[in-house]
């Protein structure tokens, strides 16, 4: 333990606390802007100096840690001048044309230059003199350096947490700026999509790509009957743009908020979450089946999840050898899209040329995912528009719906019943257990040896987890299973995905089925979320997905009563041959950069 | 006028006999070596001037089985060129030294930062660096160095940012704490010295701590290698004792019409005509790392001003924000002011931003591009306006 004082409070904290920590103790919030819990330490900005009595210098708050008689002031007349000093100097190097930004209201810099009364501009204005072009290529991410402040954030994140690296930090003083290979657009380079960098920009230099003009333009349009989907976390994080607070499930009154937007048909990608168990579930054990009985040595083991675009698009590029190894199985946003123009609209007796299909997702990597070439399978663009959480809750602001006042309502019905093993799609680990619980049923015909179906040793917010289920007293077709131990691996954030995709290559880990998240804490932590994010925000959203899972009445994808009804009246079987042609892909090696 | 002159010194190129040194530091204790360079009271000739005996300790001190010895020789300071000329002369002095401090602190590996321009030297210092590893075998030293190239940009020489760029990263300096000898190159605890002050701590330990001792001034001990450019008859790199003021300087140096002395390159000051009597070269008056650049009555101290900022702005890392944007202010600030856009007052908002830049800027490069500028506005504020 040290003792220090701040601004003449005498703090104990342990060793290693830094002084921005130390102050949090005694109720001094020291503003920052690189600074991010997710993140190691940069010390870049240096909105947080402080004066340490005796010290040359100014000292960063959030990088030099506390250290025996230290005496800190954080609001000393040195502070302050360097404080304000600091901000306006931001100021004049960032295109704060704020009432025009995306990102207005929710802008960082913009709160401190407020909190500072940040006046008339002192400084001269030098945004004006760099040539900045917005980059607008990537389907689901813009950036554009004139909001930039360099604080890094974005570069961390994208090296430390998803180890993609694809925004780096290039030349120096004052041409230094944040880009990728070659200056080359987002969209051309190694970025996975997954938005991270969107969650944790203190500013408006990267934000999502949007789609709500086009959305509002087909809701309006009077010939288009447009279906919505909502992927499983959106409903755990919407109501934190919307005033409530991290962990409140708001899954009733998304679903009125939907239907008072004038969308056509509110429906659930819980749907297809359960029915991805059961086509990807079913290839896994036909993959198993090759391996163990027909011993077929071409068989592509361990199999891995495709639900995550962000990270599909990461093995393409990085791990492009184990592509036969990724389920083929679309993900259930793209399966979604490609019932809605065939299953949805022949029950519906529509033309599918005038269903839209939206889908509100946690995630950015989706908007790229429904722009891909091959996500055409229903004769037309599967999903038309994808827009995030966040999107979500502006679109419910402009339509002046009054959202904490809603009454919940329920999905409409087809393609809009769900399980509690779709909801926990929305959590790490959520598809792996979703898959057990219905495999090891299907198998065995009995429920999976857990409490309350709850398959514990694959949650959590542990990077890498291994866990196994042992097969016995199986049923005769699948008697080849007896005796086998079922082992799985999961991963959340793609630092981690490198790290067991390293294991499955030197051997170190051996499993039969994986699932990669690329976002930390899985979707629910997705790119498309409301910002902040951090994990004690990350855990309260996987608090409310589970209980979400458990005040559901059905729990097992194999028991969707929409589930089965497809089958029965449509898809034929899982893996069968209209599956094959709507719900399943292919994927595209890429380059390495 | 004072009648002293400036006293030459000619310890830096006196050809020494490593294999002596060698002999020697093998005899003593670690310890003792430390213990006479912080004796010699030695301090850092790249400029910071931080007690290399009491670094040496500190690394000395510290548990981990590695460790490194980092000579820096990444000369970018304007106005220096006298690592160069030590490399070329001496360069078994500079490797002696890197040895001397490598037995001091018990590390086993070494490496030369060099500056990018200076590749031409690696040729002949790999050649005379072969001798050198089997001449340490002879005594048993296990301590080998490696040479590394930088690439030019000014700001790898602050020894944080120079130990990224070794360890293959982009070259920007770090938080400190932790300092280089708790946690340095490879996050190791590393001693990393100037090429200059290597080479001293052999003569120190060749001559003792006392006869180093007998040079200069109580705060400023021993001789330093100048290199001295700009409006002078007698441009070179001298080796001068500390002490001197910067009128005894000038009048062995000026050509009879030095207006102002700029003492420690871009991130030094400027002395003007009426301070050089007061002004003592050294870490009690204006410290330096080498550089003195004299500028006579026909030079606008306005363009001196204008090139060291367009310097910094270009050479900032562009990490922090008071270094990278402060920066572009003070130039543009100028400009604005010459040009008549902005009132002379906004002079005064520029030295306010400098002090700022100078308290709050993360590393050494930020936090002394105040020196220059405060310095000319200061004294030649008339010819910054009109």
């Amino acid at each position: 333990m040290v003792t220090l004082s701040i601004n003449g409070m005498v703090v104990k904290v342990e060793e290693g606390t830094t002084i921005l920590e130390a102050a949090k103790t005694q109720n001094f919030r020291i503003p920052t802007l690189c600074h991010h819990d997710d993140l190691c330490v940069a010390g870049n900005c240096r909105v947080c100096v402080v004066e340490q009595l005796g010290a040359k210098a100014l000292v960063a708050a959030c990088a030099t840690p506390a250290s025996e008689g230290m005496q800190i002031l954080t609001n000393s007349l040195k502070v302050r001048a360097a404080r304000k000093h600091i901000i306006e100097l931001l100021l004049s190097e960032h295109n704060a044309d704020c009432t025009k930004c995306y990102k207005n209201g929710k802008c960082e810099l913009q709160d401190l230059s407020n909190e500072f009364a940040v006046g008339d501009h002192l400084l001269l204005d030098l945004s004006n003199i760099k040539d900045y072009t917005v980059d607008r290529f990537s389907p689901s991410i813009q950036k554009d350096d004139s909001k930039c402040i360099r604080c890094q954030r974005c570069v961390r994140t994208c090296e430390q947490l998803q180890g993609v690296n694809a925004l780096t930090v290039a030349f120096k003083g004052d041409q230094q700026r944040i880009t990728t290979f070659e200056d080359l657009s987002m969209a051309e380079v190694i970025c996975t999509n997954c938005g991270q960098c969107i969650n944790r920009c203190p500013t408006g230099a990267l934000v999502e790509r949007t789609y709500l003009e086009e959305v509002w333009d087909v809701i309006l349009a009077p010939d288009k009957h447009v279906v919505v989907q909502t992927a499983p976390a959106v409903r755990v994080g919407l109501g934190e743009e919307l005033g409530f607070d991290p962990g409140n499930r708001v899954t009733g009154k998304m679903v009125a908020a939907l239907k008072r937007l004038g969308f056509d048909s509110v429906l659930d990608t819980d749907f297809t979450a359960d029915l991805t168990i059961m086509e990807e579930g079913t290839e896994l054990l036909t993959r198993l089946k090759k391996a163990l009985v027909d011993k077929d040595p071409h068989v592509a083991l361990p199999m891995t999840t495709s639900c995550s675009p962000g990270w599909i698009k990461f093995i393409e590029h990085t791990f492009p050898e184990y592509l036969p190894n990724v389920s083929t199985c679309k993900s259930p946003q793209q399966m979604f899209g490609a019932l809605a123009k065939t299953y949805y609209a022949q029950v519906r007796n529509l033309d599918p040329k005038d269903v839209v299909s939206v889908s509100i997702m946690p995630c950015t990597a989706k908007k790229y995912e429904a722009n891909r070439p091959e996500m055409r399978s229903s004769g037309y663009k599967d999903v038309d528009y994808v827009l995030t959480t966040r999107e979500l809750a502006r679109m419910i602001r402009q339509a002046g719906v009054d959202f904490g006042k809603l009454k919940e309502d329920t999905y409409d019905s087809i393609m809009g019943a769900s399980s509690g093993a779709a909801v926990i799609f929305g959590a790490t680990g959520g598809v792996m257990e979703a898959a057990l619980r219905t495999a090891y049923e299907l198998v065995t015909g009995r429920e999976v040896p857990y409490e309350g179906l709850n398959i514990t040793p694959v949650r959590g917010m542990e990077g890498v987890r291994q866990a196994s289920v042992l097969i016995e007293d199986c049923k005769e077709e699948w008697s080849f299973l007896n005796g086998v131990e079922l082992k799985c691996a999961v991963a959340h954030g793609l630092v981690n995905a490198r790290r067991l995709m390293d294991g499955v290559k030197s051997g170190e880990i051996e499993v039969h089925f994986i699932e990669v998240m690329a976002c930390p804490g899985g979707c629910l932590g997705g790119g498309g979320q409301p910002i902040p994010t951090n994990e004690k925000i990350r855990k309260k959203r996987t608090e409310a997905i589970y209980a979400e899972d458990m005040s559901m009445e059905i729990r097992k994808s194999h028991e969707n009563p929409e589930v089965i009804g497809i089958y029965r009246d449509f898809l034929g079987e899982p893996l069968g041959h209209k599956s094959h042609e709507l719900l399943h892909t292919h994927y595209t090696q890429r380059v390495r950069y | 006028m004072s009648d002293k002159h400036v006293k030459r010194v000619d310890l830096i190129f006196e050809k020494a006999e490593c294999r002596k040194i060698l002999e020697k530091i093998m005899d003593v204790e670690p310890d003792h070596i430390c213990q006479e360079v912080l004796e010699s009271d030695l301090k850092g000739r790249g400029g910071a001037g931080f007690p290399t005996g009491l670094k040496w300790r500190f690394a000395a001190q510290e548990k981990d089985p590695v460790k490194y010895v980092v000579c820096n020789a990444d000369e970018g300071e304007p106005g220096t060129f006298k690592d160069r000329e030590i490399l070329d002369q001496v360069p078994e002095k500079v490797f002696c030294g890197m040895a001397v401090a490598a037995r001091a602190i018990g590390a086993k590996m070494g490496y030369i930062y060099l500056r990018g321009e200076y590749k031409f030297l690696i040729p002949k210092l790999n050649e005379k660096l072969n001798i050198f590893h089997k001449t340490m075998d002879e005594f048993n030293l296990n301590f080998r160095i490696q040479i590394r190239l930088g690439s030019g940009a000014y700001i790898c020489g602050e020894e944080s940012a120079l130990f990224e760029s070794i360890e293959g990263k982009r070259g920007e300096p770090r938080n400190k704490p932790p300092y280089p000898t708790s946690s340095g190159l490879f996050g190791k605890p590393t001693v990393i010295n100037n090429v200059e002050t290597l080479v001293y701590t052999v003569m120190i330990i060749r001559l003792g701590a006392a006869h180093f001792k007998e040079l200069g001034t109580k705060d400023s001990r021993g001789s330093k290698v100048f290199s001295v450019s700009g409006d002078t008859p007698k441009a070179g790199i001298y080796e001068l004792e500390l002490g001197m003021s910067v009128d005894e300087f000038v009048q062995e140096f000026g050509d009879g019409d030095t207006k102002a002395v700029q003492v420690g390159g871009a991130s030094g000051f400027c002395v003007p005509r009426k301070r050089f009597e007061e002004t003592i070269i050294g870490f009690e008056g204006v410290p330096t790392g080498g550089s003195m650049k004299l500028f006579n009555s026909t030079r606008s101290m306005f363009n001196v001003l204008h090139n060291y900022l367009d310097f910094f702005t270009e050479e900032s890392c562009g990490q922090c924000t008071p270094c990278r944007v402060g920066c572009q202010q003070l130039l543009k600030g100028v400009e604005a002011v010459k040009r008549g856009e902005k009132n002379s007052r906004y002079l005064d908002e520029l030295v306010k931003l400098a002090k700022t830049m100078k308290r709050a800027s993360k590393c050494g490069l930020g936090q002394s591009v105040g020196n220059a500028f405060g310095s000319i506005v200061e004294n030649f504020r008339e010819e910054i306006i009109y």
